[in-house]
């Protein structure tokens, strides 16, 4: 099968800044992608790349087997992006922005398609607004409908949920992974790692313009075997063969990080000989963040 | 389908929402023009014989709001989309730059135009006119607005800041239509002068348009038709090849 994104050695360099070096990966149809990193690692040249907004220095990129610059109206016909920054035009309401953009894909009577994204996106209430009256989510929402109008198989989100509140950060993923459950193609780049851990089946990781890492997620969770307990001490303090290991986060709380629970073990046996009482223990598994964490430091 | 239609009607759109700013101000300040100079000047000056000075002055200042109108409407769009981030709505879609040219160029054309037909209708208070040449109207017109739509378009990409696009504005396009023959026929003025004005495209559009209305020109129309056609061929391609590259637009 075509993939859906095509990276193949694609290099970008800004000044003295090589934001993209040697970037290549392919995202299958119908996969819900994580594009993870720093800020400045890249990911937001390489989606202005895959979006034609910015040009390659060297190197192919695909949308549906469609080169971005060769075939560019096949390819970004294939495409949906919502862009990082806030950005709207004052001078239209809702309905009206969303009509002209559906013009702009050569599509005229596409109304009730329309209405439905509205709908799902809760703006149909807000259709004849003024875009400048929005509120932030609402902004954020209409970005989400403008890429979607011209129902692009392939959809780009670059930080949907910067800034944005709970609920309309749960009612996005929901409408979101219904898209994907449809078929579409999800690439999304975000700094809520737990969202990306929830949602995405295969992450890469960019630093410094290079692909760190790229696996399936639940691979990448076991990248780390690093276990973390707390420990709430109600009487007396850490063993001192363990006090080392241990360390002190306040509030008669202490942090032991080990890797194999042989360890915790014999922790809490030593906890037992020392008459230290324990008043909670919390267990802590390795998350995307610590995993995440641990090769931006490694690499 | 082309996407040509919606940014045409978009562009369309954004001017007449603001309609009182894009339209009935610049024939306001084409009024405040005609009253002040034609009350000063009428009976001092007669440029050609048997034309009084306010049917002289009204051909020149429509054409003036057309070229700045035509200008400021292409270039003030581009530069909003970019200051505000919103022109990733059209570079996004499929439009090829040809249908990106055509819909800023169009719309500027006909924010150029309705301004002028405005500006000529509230003169039709000062002067009735036959308008024996109407052919060279409407060339005029409408080569002048292309012209300066085309530049308003480079200009929008070739500025970063407002500040960059008022300078364009201040330091080129309004000497070149105020020392056009807009208030004055360039024969009044010192030989050196007029051989200056001469390589001034504005002032052939000024001059020719005139003619449409009076009968009378200081150059032959024929070779302000050509020179404004070259013109008008020289910056569009020159606009077409900064599109094409994605010159500040797709870096």
């Amino acid at each position: 099968m075509i993939p859906a994104i095509r990276a193949a050695a694609l290099h970008k360099r800004f000044g003295d800044l090589q934001a993209l070096n040697d970037v290549s990966l392919d995202i299958q149809q119908g996969e819900f992608f994580g594009l993870l990193g720093p800020n400045g690692a890249g990911k937001t040249t390489l989606i202005s790349i895959l979006a034609g907004l910015t040009r390659a220095d060297s190197g192919r990129a695909e949308i549906m087997g469609h080169d971005v610059r060769r075939d560019y109206r096949l390819a970004r016909r294939a495409l949906g992006v919502v862009p990082q920054e806030l950005v709207y035009d004052p001078f239209f309401n809702v309905r009206e922005t969303l009509r002209i953009q559906s013009g702009y894909f050569g599509l005229r009577h596409n109304d009730s398609w329309l209405e439905e994204v509205m709908h799902h996106l809760d703006l149909t209430r807000h259709a004849d607004k003024g875009t400048q009256s929005l509120s932030g989510g609402m902004k954020r929402r209409l970005l989400v409908a403008q890429a979607l109008v011209h129902k692009p198989p392939v959809i780009v989100l670059d930080e949907p949920t910067a800034g944005v509140d709970v609920d309309l950060r749960r009612s996005l993923w929901e409408f979101i992974a219904r898209l994907n459950r449809e078929g579409h193609t999800i690439l999304l780049t975000t700094h809520y790692l737990e969202e990306a851990e929830t949602l995405c089946k295969r992450i890469a990781m960019l630093k410094a313009g290079r692909v760190v890492a790229l696996d399936e997620t639940r691979n990448l969770l076991q990248h780390t075997n690093e276990h973390c307990v707390s420990l709430r001490l109600a009487e007396g303090g850490p063993p001192s063969s363990w006090a080392a290991r241990m360390q002190t986060v306040g509030d008669g709380s202490w942090r032991v990080s080990f890797s194999d629970y042989a360890e915790l073990e014999s922790l809490l046996a030593a906890l037992r000989e020392g008459g230290v009482r324990v008043s909670e223990m919390q267990l802590q598994e390795p998350d995307l963040e610590d995993v995440f964490t641990d090769i931006m430091k490694r690499t | 389908m082309s996407g040509f239609p919606a940014l045409f009607y978009k562009e369309l759109l954004r001017f007449w929402k603001v309609v009182v700013q894009t339209v009935v101000a610049p024939v306001v300040t084409a009024l405040l023009y005609l009253l002040i100079f034609s009350h000063v000047l009428e009976a001092h000056v007669e440029v050609y014989p048997g034309v009084s000075y306010t049917q002289f002055l009204v051909p020149g200042l429509v054409m003036m709001s057309m070229l700045q109108n035509a200008f400021s409407n292409s270039s003030s769009s581009l530069i909003q989309s970019k200051m505000t981030g919103n022109i990733v709505f059209v570079l996004l879609p499929p439009l090829s730059y040809l249908e990106f040219f055509l819909a800023y160029l169009g719309a500027a054309i006909l924010r150029g135009l309705v301004v002028g037909l405005g500006v000529w209708a509230v003169t039709l208070w000062f002067a009735q006119w036959s308008l024996p040449h109407l052919g060279w109207l409407l060339a005029f017109a409408l080569l002048a607005c292309g012209i300066l739509g085309a530049l308003g378009i480079v200009a929008g990409i070739w500025a970063e800041k407002y500040d960059q696009l008022a300078a364009f504005q201040n330091f080129l396009i309004l000497p070149l239509t105020f020392l056009s023959g807009v208030f004055y026929s360039i024969h009044s003025l010192p030989a050196f002068w007029q051989s200056v004005s001469h390589v001034n495209p504005v002032f052939y559009l000024i001059d020719g348009f005139r003619y449409a209305f009076v009968g009378h020109s200081d150059t032959d129309p024929w070779l302000g038709l050509l020179v404004a056609t070259l013109c008008f061929v020289a910056i569009s391609a020159l606009t077409l090849v900064l599109l094409r590259s994605g010159y500040k637009l797709r870096h």
